[in-house]
């Protein structure tokens, strides 16, 4: 068996002096697995993607990603660890607005120092693959929202992670578009890219997972490696 | 607490980085004003002033021993005089200094007292000389070496048995009466037998406002004692054209930075209200979706601005205050005043003033929130608005240059409005601290021009005269006459090892055609004059028939440098070229300066009575004075060395350049982070998307600093050039109040290398304001950002 690539071990996460978000989580995922953390509001998901991704710290308990102990990196590392394993794909986007499509895309090749010039040759790869090329000197603002998810998990794979996170990627997006998105994360996870998606929409868990972890009051209450039906 | 005023609290504390930045920028303006304001009105008229303080004669009269003390006694009583002083027995007396070398001669006044009805001298160290042996120094006298200690005990030169004399005292006159005083009974001791050389009497006139009004209270004394028992009498009006030109530097640079500070406290106070609306008009519409009204909502928003406006400006009035009274000690030393510096209706005005500013700016800044729809407050300024700097974004992108910080130099072009604040307070603070240096610096060199020699050569027995105090370039005024063997003297000069350069100097009147009076002329003679006259034009003398003189002598002549003018000397005419323009302010402006040959042919006997030396570079004028003074022993002259200390006025300039320049830069570097909170502030979700994309904590802050780097760049460069030309404008409005051209080697101090490094300041100032907020930045959480609206 494989070794894990994401390892969280009797994980909490409290924030002042309320309930803990996150109680004494363990949870493994492989390389190549594709899972949906699922759950209602205020069960954690979000908690739990932002720790994977090393934008927030546990209070206790550790995180590993990729051999990285993403729980000890201070902020300078973890911005070195994202930008180098991991892929991160937001409900609303989050595309610069005053930078052109390419622009955006370019941007975390750019930030850990690659050239302009093979920045752009990976940025247009992708938009290509992705079907959103003709727009690489657009602005965002001109795209609709499946295109702009579309060009952000262009930027999430820039460089290459082994990790995609997508916090509902298909949340601010219209059925049509949703469903777009839906077969680009399939497309991605049967060319083996490990994914990790935070969502609400159960078809996009069936569609899009080989896994599902249900969360409860910052704890897992199921983990099924059969889609949810 | 009212629900209005708790919207204020809320609104200020929310804001705290405004809230601080509106105290400081009012505190430091306020400061600023106040010391600029109180120092303008202490520097007014700084010499009447002291005049009125200490009663000063309008008259300062020399009798001879042909008067008798009743008749000077009863001259008091003469028509249009108002008070009378006197007499006070005179003589003059040389002490010798270091190798036994005498010094300049001094005019020693006995009067018992420092007070009196006329001429209140004023202490400034020591006390007043009660017994023989005693003596009290005229902080102006002609005395030009190192300070005098209290207690330091001078050879007096002239009397038989070289007595001693104590320093007791250190003491001014405004109306520099005295060169020194002692005891009544100390001048008739080194008189002796022969009696004093004569008797001053000082008055108080009715009337004293223009010559004539003087002159006639000085034939009215005349009157009253024996003919020719006036031989001299000094009008107050003479003293005070002499003291106000040194004064009068003052006042046009302070009016300078006083206006260039309030221009800029204006700017950014303007722009950190404006600011702190564009963030709070949001508020401002919740808070009216909530049911304030228009008017509560004007009156929460002025009520944030105005609570540290207030508390700045209290501050800054004692802040002011404090700063003001170091500063006038100096200037109370310089006028021999006793101004505490505090002046009520300057610290009301000034805070005032500047709370009125920020009414109006915050006013006006929240009635156009208070206009706004609710629906539309609460959208407004939130990002920027889409289009705004793209170009600029795609344009930085191509630069060869980390990614940070090509996203860093998009930045002001977004928010061109803002950008444009921080660029003219990053101007005003490079303008403020360029003109400062570049007029502190002409200043210097204009009184440098008054003290380029090292080392002056003077005959050593002289004549007294009255009323020859004061200091002047030539350190006996009245003159004791020419060096008797000035070929002599030359030939010394030149021997003496370390030479660098002379020139000898006599004086003579004459009369030109078209100029009432006659004028002094200064004969030149000597290797190097030139080395001690400042050109605007034209050339230096190179021989006989050629005269060098300044603007005010160009202006009543109506002639040009070129021109052909006619010297009337002893009734001689004589042709003379004007070949060139000096800056030289010697009697007026109107000294005539020209080569010893050319007034020959009408005074055969004209010869210098002073040299003035210079030593080459690495030589100690002092030593060498010591060296040539052997030499010259046997010629019946002495060689004196000048000291160079730096003027007072000059101190007092710098001391203000320096505080004024921090205090501005400061302001300046306030607007910059205030600017940059605002506009981290709006941009905090995209730093929090870069930082998800993988954006380091450095880069963070590269990013931020390099938003500022082009507007820093601009207004350094914008205001290096503004300083300049406020430097040269300033000079020049002051050269042509006084009627003088200033030469290039004054205006133009700025060096390639100096402007540079001014604009470069501009940068200085924009990444010190940025500092604080990249800082801030940098360690802003990335999901905190995130989940920024």
């Amino acid at each position: 068996m494989t070794a894990p690539l994401i390892e969280l071990r009797d994980v909490t996460r409290r924030y002042d002096d309320g309930p803990p978000a996150l109680r004494e989580l363990s949870l493994t995922v492989r390389p190549g697995e594709s899972v949906a953390i699922l759950g209602p509001s205020g069960s954690g998901k979000s908690t739990l993607l932002n720790l994977i991704a090393g934008l927030d710290r546990p209070s206790t308990g550790t995180v590993t990603v990729d051999g990285v102990a993403v729980d000890k990196l201070g902020e300078a590392a973890s911005a070195r660890y994202r930008r180098a394993r991991i892929g991160l794909v937001f409900q609303f986007f989050n595309l610069l607005d005053d930078l052109t499509v390419a622009d955006n895309v370019m941007l975390p090749a750019q930030l850990a120092g690659m050239a302009r010039a093979a920045a752009q040759r990976r940025a247009t790869e992708l938009l290509t693959v992705l079907g959103v090329d003709r727009h690489a000197a657009a602005y965002p603002g001109r795209l609709s929202g499946g295109e702009r998810q579309r060009v952000a998990v262009a930027r999430a794979l820039m460089n290459r992670p082994a990790l995609l996170l997508a916090d509902e990627p298909t949340g601010a997006l219209d059925t049509a578009a949703g469903v777009e998105v839906q077969r680009l994360l399939t497309e991605l996870h049967a060319d083996g890219q490990t994914i990790v998606l935070v969502t609400h929409d159960l078809a996009l868990a069936e569609n899009c997972a080989t896994r599902t972890v249900q969360l409860r009051d910052g704890r897992v209450a199921a983990d099924t490696t059969a889609p949810v039906r | 607490m009212s629900t209005l005023g708790r919207a204020v609290r809320a609104g200020a504390g929310r804001h705290r980085v405004q809230t601080v930045v509106i105290t400081m920028v009012v505190l430091i303006a306020v400061t600023s004003a106040v010391l600029g304001g109180s120092l303008l009105v202490a520097s007014r008229a700084p010499f009447d002033r002291a005049f009125g303080q200490q009663q000063g004669a309008h008259l300062t009269a020399q009798f001879g021993p042909a008067a008798t003390v009743a008749q000077l006694t009863s001259s008091a009583g003469a028509a249009g005089i108002s008070a009378a002083a006197g007499p006070f027995p005179t003589t003059q007396v040389s002490t010798l200094g270091p190798g036994g070398r005498p010094r300049p001669p001094m005019t020693v006044v006995g009067r018992s007292a420092p007070d009196g009805p006329v001429d209140q001298v004023t202490l400034t160290a020591g006390r007043w000389a009660t017994a023989p042996g005693e003596l009290v120094l005229a902080e102006d006298s002609r005395f030009r070496g190192p300070p005098v200690k209290i207690g330091t005990v001078w050879t007096v030169a002239d009397p038989p048995g070289s007595p001693a004399v104590t320093v007791v005292g250190i003491a001014r006159s405004v109306s520099r009466t005295a060169d020194a005083w002692v005891t009544p009974e100390q001048v008739t001791a080194w008189t002796g037998e022969r009696g004093p050389a004569g008797y001053q009497m000082l008055y108080r006139l009715t009337v004293a406002d223009t010559a004539a009004q003087v002159e006639a209270a000085r034939a009215a004394i005349a009157a009253t004692v024996p003919a020719g028992a006036l031989t001299g009498a000094v009008s107050w009006l003479v003293t005070r054209q002499d003291a106000v030109g040194q004064a009068a530097l003052l006042v046009p640079f302070l009016i300078a930075f006083g206006v260039l500070g309030v221009v800029m406290a204006v700017l950014i106070i303007g722009n950190v209200i404006a600011g702190a609306v564009s963030t709070g008009t949001r508020r401002i519409g919740i808070l009216k979706a909530l049911g304030f009204t228009p008017a509560q909502v004007v009156r929460a928003y002025l009520g944030q601005a105005l609570m540290p406006a207030v508390a700045g400006a209290v501050l800054g009035v004692v802040a002011g205050n404090l700063l003001t009274v170091p500063v006038l000690a100096q200037t109370n030393r310089l006028y021999g005043t006793s101004d505490n510096g505090v002046t009520l209706w300057v610290d009301a005005l000034v805070a005032g003033g500047a709370l009125v500013v920020v009414t109006l700016t915050a006013w006006a800044a929240a009635a156009r929130a208070g206009r706004l729809r609710s629906v539309d407050a609460i959208a407004v300024g939130r990002t920027p608005r889409p289009g705004r700097g793209q170009w600029a974004s795609r344009l930085t992108g191509r630069i060869p240059v980390p990614r940070p910080m090509s996203l860093g130099l998009a930045h002001p072009f977004a928010r061109p409005l803002r950008s444009g604040g921080i660029v003219a307070a990053i101007a005003f603070g490079t303008a403020a601290v360029t003109f400062a240096v570049g007029l502190a610096t002409s200043l210097s060199l204009i009184q440098e021009a008054e003290d380029l020699a090292d080392v002056q050569v003077v005959p050593r027995m002289e004549a007294p005269g009255p009323g020859a105090g004061g200091p002047g370039r030539e350190p006996m005024p009245n003159g004791p006459g020419p060096l008797t063997d000035p070929a002599g003297v030359v030939a010394a000069i030149t021997a003496q090892a370390g030479t660098g350069g002379y020139v000898g100097q006599a004086r003579t009147e004459v009369t030109v055609a078209g100029i009432t009076g006659s004028l002094t002329t200064v004969a030149l003679t000597g290797t190097d004059g030139a080395r001690y006259y400042r050109m605007v034009s034209g050339s230096w003398l190179t021989g006989p028939g050629q005269i060098v003189v300044s603007t005010p002598f160009l202006t009543a002549a109506g002639k040009e440098v070129g021109d052909t003018v006619v010297l009337t000397d002893h009734g001689t005419d004589l042709t003379a070229r004007i070949v060139g323009e000096v800056f030289n302010t010697d009697d007026k402006g109107m000294q005539i300066l020209t080569d010893l040959a050319t007034l020959r042919p009408a005074e055969p006997g004209l010869s210098p009575e002073i040299f003035l030396v210079s030593v080459r570079p690495g030589t100690d004028a002092a030593t060498y004075a010591s060296g040539l003074e052997t030499a010259l022993r046997s010629l019946g002259a002495a060689a004196v060395p000048v000291e160079h200390g730096t003027d007072e006025l000059v101190l007092i300039i710098d001391t203000l350049t320096a505080l004024l320049s921090v205090m501005l830069v400061v302001v300046a570097g306030l607007g910059v982070l205030n600017v940059v909170v605002l506009d981290t502030r709006e941009r905090v979700h995209d730093l929090g998307v870069h930082k998800a994309l993988g954006m380091t904590p450095r880069q963070t802050t590269t990013m931020v600093i390099s938003s500022v780097l082009v507007t820093g760049l601009i207004g350094g460069a914008i205001g290096a050039a503004v300083g300049v030309a406020l430097q040269r404008a300033v000079l020049g409005a002051m050269g042509g109040s006084a009627g003088f051209t200033l030469p290039a080697s004054i205006v133009d101090v700025y060096s390639p290398t100096e402007l540079l490094l001014f604009g470069l300041g501009g940068l200085v100032i924009a990444v010190g304001g940025a500092l604080l907020p990249a800082g801030w930045a940098a360690g802003t959480r990335t999901v905190t950002a995130l989940r920024t609206e």
